[in-house]
């Protein structure tokens, strides 16, 4: 197991920057996850740690040794491909054992060892099959399995769930998270999927257009995201983001939006600065700390109903601000709702983020 | 479902005149494989009586004739596994590497091909092969069907290699495997196929020139079959049926042997990539 670290690395192709002057430490032990939209370069930057591609300028050290321009086969990693990359023409048992077989090890050592963690992974009855002859979850688990065969120093994936059915993947999440504490192995993993970089992350490096938005635990990025492209991205679903014209009223902060009602907010140094700036502010509040409130009331949100979708042991309530702009609520009840046509959301302050007109977050008190 | 009478008129007519077509285009293949076991063969379809093996034995007995076959076969496996061993490696580099311009170098080698192996470039070929003192032997003729060959070749098995996705190289580079023995470990084997259908291609253009090795080649003990049939003609120019037919039937065997081989053994299919 080793640290991996990045400085100031920038991937172009061309004249697109993929990836643009990045820098992070991963510790020895962490599961980082990229999360990011597609295109924000999660994938350039798990290739240039693997060294399949290299950095158009910056360095990149595993374990202290810098491996910018290193061979791939010298650096000692394991990576799991989002389409497996599984040998067609070999079975299981060869695939598997592949990366035994050219470190010179034995036919009959190197397919002990590829059954001990086939037997593992549920697939050790498969050994004879070719890829085409499994199903698409036994794929994936025989990919884990060529990866994790032999001692890596930094195990890499690439979105290796990606291709499965909804309830595999919630299997294999589990498993990961699982293999995570028993090895306690140095994992990179690229996703686009926030719900599994939050179950499987030690800490989580948001990214967007090729840089790092926020690197930090997955508690820290769902209570205090950096920036409103993180706060929209994190969260299931993600936070709602209302647009308010701030002011500074008898020493409270007053915020104006169409069918807001909000009761002075506490007013802090950091606050002023940003309305010294500009007055547009975004009030976030997740939608698992909206419930149903007295129209009217203090901190609250009102608009016409624009869906109700009831989940089992919650219902995703949504309201339609006009333009587009809809704010919805996770709320827990086993009740069945009766809405009308129009509806109150309520909120407490504690839950209240705010961020500046470039989008930043504006610190609470004692953050 | 009931056929209305103009319907079942066209059916009839249509099917007639498919069955006309086709019996035109099967009486050559009847005449090919009635007539080298007919020991009065003409050039008109007739059913052999007796059926016999004699215009087979004459041609085992001529010993020009048998070394031809010889020679076709030393001059197509030489170009097969230069352009099969050429063309994998071109081909090769050219999918997987970055060189700027590489498919303009592709298409303009494509271009020029269709001229090497084409008539008008004989007497430049034929200026080149004697200045290299190469004139009337088997190198001359495999050096030239590779040159015209190698780039539709190298074209088709580009495509091929193309479509297989590059992440079984890299998984088997991030295990520990160098370049070349990713080359021959996980590409060549998923390539394969391809390299088959290119080879077999490659075996049964060079088997049926008559051209090249004409112009090339001087000594009859260096010439192909494709050219000694030609021995199969009397003095006075008119073709001794009964031995070209035999001979014929020789000739094609390894062709049909071969395509019997692949499909047996590879299935003309390709592995393609693993779908999820
Ligand atoms: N070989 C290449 N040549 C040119 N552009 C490339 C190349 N590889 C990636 N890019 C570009 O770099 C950007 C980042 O690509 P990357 O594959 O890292 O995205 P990603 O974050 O993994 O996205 P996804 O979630 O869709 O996989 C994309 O805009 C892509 O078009
Ligand atoms: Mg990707």
């Amino acid at each position: 197991m080793a640290s991996v670290e990045f400085k100031n690395v920038t991937k172009s192709f061309g004249e697109f920057k993929a990836v643009a002057d990045v820098s992070f430490d991963i510790g020895d032990g962490e599961f980082v996850c990229l999360l990011g939209p597609s295109g924000c370069g999660k994938t350039t930057s798990l290739r240039m740690m693997a060294g399949l591609e290299t950095p158009t300028s910056g360095q990149i050290f595993i374990g202290g040794q810098e491996v910018t321009h290193l061979h791939p086969k010298d650096r000692n990693i394991a990576m799991v491909f989002q389409d497996y990359a599984l040998y067609p023409h070999m079975n299981l048992a060869d695939n598997i054992a592949y990366p035994l077989k050219v470190r010179g090890e034995a036919v009959a050592a190197r397919h002990g060892r590829a059954k001990e963690v086939a037997d593992v992974l549920k697939i050790g009855h498969l050994m004879d099959r070719l890829p085409s002859q499994i199903s698409g979850g036994q794929q994936q688990r025989t990919s884990l399995a060529r990866a994790l065969v032999y001692p890596a120093k930094v195990y890499l994936f690439d979105e290796p769930l990606s291709n499965l059915d909804a309830k595999l993947r919630l299997e294999a999440r589990g498993f990961l998270n699982h293999l995570q504490r028993d090895m306690g192995m140095t994992a990179v993993y690229v996703t686009h999927d926030q719900a599994e970089a939050m179950a499987l992350a030690t800490r989580i490096a948001v990214m967007d257009h090729g840089h790092i938005v926020q690197f930090a635990s997955p508690i820290e990025i769902y209570r205090r995201p950096a920036t409103t492209f993180v706060a929209n991205f994190v969260g299931n679903p993600p936070m709602n983001l209302v647009e308010a014209e701030g002011a500074q009223v008898d020493g409270k902060l007053a915020l104006k939006a169409e069918g807001l009602t909000i009761a002075g907010l506490a007013m802090t140094d950091a606050i002023g600065k940003a309305l010294a700036t500009s007055n547009k502010l975004t009030l976030g509040v997740r939608p698992e700390h909206l419930g149903i409130a007295q129209t009217g009331a203090a901190n609250t949100i009102t608009a016409p109903l624009f869906a109700n979708e009831n989940m089992g042991p919650e219902s995703l309530v949504t309201l339609d601000r006009g333009d587009s702009a809809r704010v919805t609520a996770r709320i827990f009840t086993d009740d069945h709702l009766d809405l009308s046509q129009v509806v109150t959301l309520g909120f407490s302050a504690e839950h209240v983020h705010l961020f500046d007109s470039t989008g930043k977050r504006i610190p609470a008190l004692g953050e | 479902m009931k056929l209305t009478i103009p319907a079942f008129v066209g059916r009839i007519a249509f099917s007639a005149l498919a069955a006309l077509i086709g019996a035109i285009f099967a009486l050559p293949l009847l005449w090919f494989l009635f007539a080298p076991f007919n020991a009065r063969a003409e050039l008109g379809l007739a059913l052999p009586d007796p059926w016999t093996l004699n215009n087979f034995v004459t041609v085992f007995g001529n010993s020009y004739a048998v070394q031809a076959l010889w020679n076709s076969f030393i001059q197509a496996a030489g170009g097969v596994i230069l352009v099969g061993a050429a063309a994998t490696l071109a081909a090769y580099a050219l999918s997987r590497s970055s060189i700027p311009g590489k498919s303009a170098v592709t298409y303009i080698l494509l271009l020029f091909s269709s001229v090497v192996s084409g008539s008008a470039a004989m007497v430049p070929i034929f200026l080149i092969i004697s200045a290299a003192g190469l004139m009337d032997t088997h190198i001359a003729v495999i050096l030239t069907f590779a040159g015209g060959l190698l780039p539709t070749a190298m074209f088709i098995l580009r495509d091929f290699i193309d479509s297989i996705p590059k992440s079984y190289e890299e998984s088997a580079m991030v295990a520990g495997a160098s370049p070349v023995q990713a080359f021959f470990d996980v590409a060549l084997p998923v390539i394969r196929p391809g390299i088959v259908v290119v080879v077999v291609w490659a075996f049964v253009n060079i088997w049926g020139s008559f051209l090249i090795p004409f112009i090339l080649l001087r000594s009859d003990s260096n010439m192909p079959a494709s050219v000694a049939i030609y021995s199969f003609y009397s003095e006075a120019g008119t073709p001794i049926v009964t031995l070209l037919a035999a001979y014929s039937l020789i000739y094609s065997l390894p062709v049909i042997a071969l395509y019997l081989f692949v499909s047996w053994k590879f299935g003309f299919r390709f592995f393609g990539g693993i779908k999820a």
